[in-house]
């Protein structure tokens, strides 16, 4: 992991001073609401229906167990005892009083943490793929290049107040676990034929009002232009990102208008004129960032007995085998795995943990794992360097915790939203509608049938919850102050991006689990041997499950 | 008199700044023109000491690009402190077209992003455009707010090694 050095040190303190001398003035009544209200969203500080929100970033998200100890203390301290893991790599708190949200920043720098940026119209926390770094299909760590952007993009002076929010992500391998084109900028690290890295760029993806899949301008940019090509569409947006209306005000809304091929141009155009500038990356500067994210000290394991005693123990326990099957995936180091802790359980707000489940992360994290975690834009969590042999006794302690639910990537391992139970935007809850959906489908035999669908909950159009990309998305909107459901197939933020298509008028979210029964009954009746539910979407497209769906309502 | 801060000290402020759709004869005192009015007119504003020019934050600096280096100050305005344009257009002034007089924040700005400004090329401020009121005292010593922070990632106007050529 990235280490804070005395500059970024004086950095975070400094922010932590002027924070607190804002909120100081902001309550002496220095500061009118409209001028605070920039200030604190970019120390992460929303203002919800109940109490603020406080969303600290987990740049690219690596989190430390000293850093998940310090959280926990934070959400007993200052919160209600829990957190909330978002899509976006962040954690969020729900109930910080806004006059202590300097102490809990100072608390957060001592552990090197903070929410700059992680709100407001400016550059946010910059993503990843959480097995960056472990996953065998890498062809470039990404997180040094995210590093080098989290520098850069914190408190740059010129783009603190951009016509919208804007939102980085990296990936680094051959599949993309970073939703990259769902992104204002994407940047795919790879190498040309001369093995040199470098970057593919894509620009204009987004969700929200208008959903977008990003284009590419850039094919392959020399990874020493990074800083450089960054600045010049930044700058291109800063200028010319449209300020009348705030749902036009994305990237996205401007690459559409202009085209990309115009686009690329200007931002091509105004490179040239910065382009072998002082902030032109340089091979020692690359080689330090690199330096931070080596490889753990990996032990050598006998990968053939290990596996005989996990095979007979998944046949004795079927489960372990279950869990292993579902939650456990390979690792580039023959001998380790990574596993996911998922935080799914049903009953469990997705993404919700309490200040006790995250010591015990941070405990298993040191047992099990050389003190990281990863966090996943599916809000799960990732222990990265697990080694074979633990396997059995990490099963049992997740167990234990109620980590061990073994639906990763099923149709119940959903991405949900706050909703409407706690954020001000939303116009339905989202909650509430999860559960009944885990509640519904709780057979696992059945859920491993249906195999891997992205189900993806949002209570606004604002999509935090991401319903546009989800094989099967379910979006909450408000009808004459009455809460419905829109269902949306056949959307993915993988390799094979696509926005899902709206099935018809919506429900009462009483009717959301009997409508997912039709659409998966559906699904499982005219599915080819093999086939992923977004396969035969795609191949069967949306009318049959529309007639089906419709024609029972009817 | 109106107050400006300028070079990290209050000074007396005897500059106008003219209306964009601004048509006539000058002013006596010294005053910023609107850009329209300057390329109508330039060849007849020859004192750069009494006039200046002035940009919204929609229009380019491309526009006049040949003539900044006759001009000894210029002035951006910032139509809402929420409209970041200003500082794109602040940097092009000083990194692209090397201009060395004074460079005005004017419109609406908040104490708070003096460091900001400052860094993208601005060295003079109008308070009445910081909300402070022409007279009025400002919560703490403004050249604290130009001071806020000790250590920067990035290149700027006012420091063109990124950090990590300085670490």
């Amino acid at each position: 992991m990235y280490i804070y050095d005395q500059h970024d040190k004086t950095l975070i303190g400094e922010r932590v001073a002027q924070y607190r001398r804002q909120t100081d003035d902001y309550l002496a009544g220095k500061i009118p609401d409209a001028v605070f209200l920039p200030l604190r969203l970019q120390n992460g500080l929303y203002v919800q229906r109940l109490a603020p929100m406080l969303r600290i970033n987990i740049p690219y998200g690596m989190v430390s167990a000293t850093q998940l100890r310090a959280l926990a203390g934070i959400t007993r301290k200052y919160d209600k005892g829990y957190a909330h893991f978002t899509t976006r790599q962040n954690i969020q708190l729900n109930w910080p009083q806004l006059e202590e949200v300097p102490d809990i920043l100072a608390e957060l720098a001592a552990v090197e943490m903070q929410g700059i940026q992680s709100s407001g119209s400016c550059i946010r926390n910059v993503t990843s793929d959480e097995f960056a770094g472990i996953s065998a299909d890498e062809i470039v760590d990404p997180r040094p290049w995210c590093e080098i952007i989290r520098q850069w993009s914190t408190l740059h002076p010129e783009f603190a107040f951009l016509p919208r929010k804007f939102k980085i992500a990296v990936s680094g391998s051959k599949s993309d676990r970073a939703a990259i084109q769902v992104h204002d900028i994407g940047l795919q690290v790879l190498k040309n034929a001369d093995d040199e890295v470098g970057f593919k760029v894509l620009v204009g993806g987004g969700l929200g009002r208008s959903p977008a899949i990003g284009e590419v301008i850039k094919d392959f940019l020399p990874a020493k232009h990074l800083l450089t090509y960054l600045e010049a569409i930044l700058r291109v947006y800063n200028r010319y990102g449209r300020r009348d209306n705030k749902y036009k005000a994305r990237i996205k809304i401007l690459l559409k208008a202009w085209t990309a091929e115009v686009f690329a141009d200007k931002v091509e155009q105004e490179w040239l004129q910065q382009i072998d500038s002082p902030s032109t990356l340089t091979d020692e500067v690359i080689a330090h960032a690199e330096a931070f994210f080596t490889s753990p000290s990996y032990e050598s394991v006998d990968v053939a007995s290990c596996e005989a005693a996990l095979q007979q123990l998944a046949s004795e326990q079927i489960a372990f085998g279950k869990w292993r099957d579902r939650n456990v995936v390979t690792h580039k180091v023959a001998g380790y795995c990574a596993v996911h802790l998922s935080l799914k359980p049903t009953g469990v707000a997705p993404g919700d943990v309490t200040d006790s489940q995250l010591e015990a992360i941070a405990d298993l994290a040191e047992r099990y794992s050389f003190d990281e975690v990863r966090v996943t834009h599916h809000q799960n969590l990732v222990l990265g360097d697990v080694k074979l042999s633990d396997l059995p006794e990490l099963w049992q302690a997740a167990k234990q915790l109620g980590f061990a639910t073994p639906s990763i990537g099923t149709l119940v391992d959903m991405i949900c939203c706050p909703g409407g139970d706690f954020c001000s935007l939303a116009n339905a809850k989202s909650i509430p509608v999860a559960e009944a959906i885990q509640r519904r489908f709780d057979d696992l035999d059945y859920l491993y049938d249906l195999g891997d669908i992205k189900l993806n909950i949002s209570g606004c159009m604002n999509a935090c919850g991401h319903h546009h990309v989800g094989n099967i998305g379910i979006l909450g909107v408000d009808k004459k102050g009455e809460e419905f459901y829109q269902v949306q197939l056949g959307g993915s933020a993988l390799d094979d991006a696509s926005l899902g298509k709206v099935l018809g008028p919506s429900f009462y979210a009483r009717e959301i689990p009997d409508v997912l029964e039709s659409i998966l009954n559906i699904y499982v009746d005219r599915r080819i041997e093999g086939e992923t539910f977004l396969d035969t979407h795609r191949r069967i497209g949306t009318a049959p499950f529309k007639e089906f769906i419709y024609a029972k309502a009817a | 008199m109106p107050k400006l801060l300028k070079d990290k000290s209050l000074v007396d402020n005897g500059w106008q700044v003219l209306p964009k759709d601004f048509s006539g004869s000058l002013p006596d005192a010294p005053c910023f023109v609107p850009l329209n009015y300057w390329l109508a007119n330039k060849e007849s504003l020859q004192n750069p000491d009494t006039i200046g020019v002035w940009l919204d934050a929609d229009q380019e600096p491309e526009k006049f690009a040949g003539d900044i280096e006759k001009l000894r100050h210029l002035a951006v305005n910032f139509p809402s402190f929420m409209d970041g344009r200003g500082f794109s257009i602040a940097r092009l002034i000083r990194e692209r077209y090397q201009f060395t007089g004074e460079l005005r924040a004017i419109g609406h700005i908040v104490p708070d992003q003096l460091f900001y400004l400052s860094r993208c090329g601005f060295d003079a401020f109008c308070l009445d455009a910081l909300s402070l009121g022409d007279e009025a005292e400002p919560h703490h010593q403004l050249e604290d707010y130009l001071a806020a922070f000790s250590v920067t990632y990035q290149a700027c106007v006012n420091q063109e090694q990124p950090l990590f050529r300085r670490r």
